[in-house]
């Protein structure tokens, strides 16, 4: 964990109180709702279907248990005991009231969580591996730069006013887990040949209405000059973007506009007068930022304990949970768990206020007290020693969060959509909702294997469709919810964009569409281990659309 | 951002004004009386461009009470009952369309 100064305690606390006032004199009538709106969402509060929406950042995805517990409280407290966990490891309350957001807030504010930077045209909340810090594949943890780029760019003032929002993910592991290059920026850490550790700078990826794969404009980017690097490409950002046409304000246009090169060379040119200057991070300031993180005292354990292989040889359900949602831990004898918030038949990325106190007892008893957010909106807890893990699967089990279904078809990545959020055009939950019903058969769901459906309820892709190996866009036609169906994108370290499948369908289609997607591929894929997405790879999008429209 | 009084707007049938509540955010309706209702049943209905526009200046000028003021369709039943005129609406007066977690 990152252990907050008196810095960041004053600042949330003296938002909340900035807030306080601005609420009251807005519900007093001395502001207007034009004059009111900007500052509202610059503390990440909307106004949604049927009420105002709070989305509170975790930043870089971690928590500790008595954060967990004060989001339960605020659910059970503010709004209707529980909250949507978001692609950007965001956590959104739906039914907040106005009237109540201060005193939400300064609860929030109490374990240093709050909503700045979760809306408007400003640096949102930095995402990365949620894994990071106990990856075995990580080169380091990624937070700690994280952590230098949120209080970098946190209120800072050249960059709260940008022509449009702007995202950053970064990762430091071999295997992209943060789908760095569909960001605003991309950060990825490699080692060079001379041992050395850098980023490589993506710029211009983005989903949306105009979708990208972002470019690499710096191979390697030493670390010291990280911040100098970013403010450059911001600053560049800053000038050029434009502010004329909310569809092209995007980096990614402005990107794909100049070209990646020349984009790069404007960057350069900013880049050069203030690399050596304050920007330029010197090993002491990193130093400072990095022991500020906090690790658990893990003790030396053994790997794989007679414990583990009884109870995985004692109960199949155990078993199979085992093989799906734990992973390798960097140190001997520890686990990562990831805790499923996709039951069949229920909302992605919803957790009750129950389930989320369960988790932070969960958390202090097996975790040390941590609990990650990943962009697939399932939680994790990252520091489990393996003996503990049987007691922690029966308490997981009982809480409805060891659905073994960790980056399977029923593990859906699903914006709000029609049912809350006021931008839709279709929804996209029951769509969910029913997949995971027509694969609730675990052995069939096993026998698919790793396959990502994401599902967007509208253009602006929340829910990033574009990347899903099978993408759902819903969209109105004459009234009627239709569905746009892209098969073969994928965020990882192959970033691509679906390939449009066909006609939309209408609602009551959707969820035969997928079954014969997922029937194609059992018949198309040359073995059972090949994913589904190389299967798509190899053959194309044909036969996968022969296969949906022959019946029609 | 265009006000709403600013776009043309092309009534065909039915149409009430709609908003939500400053305070909790909820949905609310027009009323002929000049007030907000949260039941449709007591919505100002009105057929034509010229009484929405009206109804619609009344509303955007009531600044502390509404927000997000426009005008949304509606359909009347045989028994002259209103029930909202898409699915967008039917949602914002009946909820989410899905148990909502630990209801279900």
């Amino acid at each position: 964990m990152y252990v907050y100064d008196d810095f960041d305690r004053t600042l949330v606390e003296e938002r909340v109180r900035d807030f306080r006032d601005q609420v009251g004199r807005r519900l007093s009538g001395e502001l207007t709702e034009e004059e009111f709106k900007p500052l509202r969402l610059m503390n990440g509060v909307y106004l949604q279907l049927h009420a105002y929406m709070l989305r509170i950042a975790i930043p870089y995805g971690t928590l500790s248990s008595d954060q967990m517990r004060m989001l339960a409280h605020v659910a059970r407290k503010y709004d209707r005991n529980y909250g949507h966990f978001t692609t950007r490891q965001n956590i959104q309350f739906n039914w907040i009231k106005l009237e109540q957001l201060p005193d939400a807030m300064a609860d929030l504010a109490r374990v240093g969580l709050h909503g700045m930077q979760t809306s408007g045209n400003c640096v949102r909340n930095i995402t990365t591996d949620q894994w990071a810090g106990v990856a075995p594949d990580e080169i380091e943890d990624a937070r700690i730069w994280a952590e230098l780029l949120r209080q970098h760019l946190t209120l800072h003032p050249e960059f709260s006013f940008l022509p449009r929002k702007f995202k950053i993910a970064l990762t430091a592991a071999a295997h992209d887990r943060a789908a760095v290059r569909v960001h605003d920026i991309g950060l990825r850490m490699h080692r060079n040949s001379a041992g050395e550790t850098g980023f490589e700078v993506i710029v211009g990826g983005g989903l949306g209405r105009t979708p990208f794969i972002g470019k690499t404009i710096k191979p390697f980017l030493p670390k010291r000059d990280l911040l100098s690097y970013v403010e450059a490409i911001l600053r560049t950002y800053n000038q050029y973007g434009r502010r004329d046409n909310i569809y092209k304000a995007r980096i990614k246009i402005l990107v794909h506009e100049l070209g990646a090169e020349k984009f790069a060379r404007e960057v350069e040119e900013e880049w050069q007068p203030i690399r050596n200057g304050a920007l330029a991070l010197e090993a002491a300031g990193v130093a400072e930022i990095t022991q500020r993180f906090r690790y658990p005292d893990c003790p030396v354990l053994e790997d794989e304990p007679a414990e583990l292989g009884r109870a995985r040889a004692g109960d199949p359900r155990f078993r199979i949970w085992l093989d799906n949602a734990v992973f390798n831990h960097k140190l001997l004898g520890h686990a990562i768990v990831t805790l499923s918030l996709k039951p069949v038949g229920a909302p992605p990325g919803d957790a009750t206020a129950q389930q989320m106190d369960a988790i932070a007892d969960l958390a202090d008893r097996y975790s040390h007290g941590e609990i990650r957010v990943g962009h697939e909106q399932n939680l994790v807890l990252p520091h489990v020693a393996q003996r503990d893990l049987p007691a922690l699967w029966r308490a997981l089990d009982t809480i409805g969060v060891a659905t073994p279904n960790v980056g399977l078809v029923s593990d859906i990545i699903a914006c709000p959509g029609l049912d809350y959020c006021s931008l839709a055009n279709a929804r996209s939950i029951p769509v969910a909702e029913e997949i995971t019903r027509r694969f609730k058969d675990l052995d069939l769901a096993r026998s698919l294997g790793r396959l990502h459906i994401n599902i967007s309820g509208c253009i602006n892709a929340c829910g990033h469709h574009h990347i899903g190996h099978i993408g759902i866009l819903g969209v109105e036609k004459n009234g009627e919810e239709y569905y746009q169906v892209t098969i073969g994108g994928r965020a990882d370290d192959a970033a691509r964009l679906g390939t449009i499948l066909g006609p939309a369908v209408p609602y009551g289609e959707i969820a035969d569409v997928v079954e014969d997607i997922a029937a194609a591929y059992l018949e198309l894929r040359e073995r059972p281990d090949e994913h589904f997405i190389h299967t798509f790879e190899r053959v194309g999008v044909e036969p996968f659309k022969e296969r949906v429209y022959a019946a029609g | 951002m265009t006000s709403p009084l600013q776009q043309k707007l092309k009534v065909t049938g039915p149409v009430v004004v709609t908003a939500n509540r400053l305070g909790d955010g909820a949905v609310v309706y027009r009323t002929a009386q000049g007030n907000w209702t949260g039941d449709l049943a007591g919505a100002a209905v009105v057929t034509t461009a010229s009484a929405a526009t009206e109804l619609l200046a009344a509303a955007l000028a009531d600044k502390l009470r509404a927000v997000d003021v426009y005008v949304a369709p509606v359909e009347l039943t045989a028994e002259q009952q209103v029930i909202p005129g898409n699915l967008r609406e039917r949602i914002r007066l009946n909820g989410p369309t899905i148990p909502l977690p630990g209801e279900s």
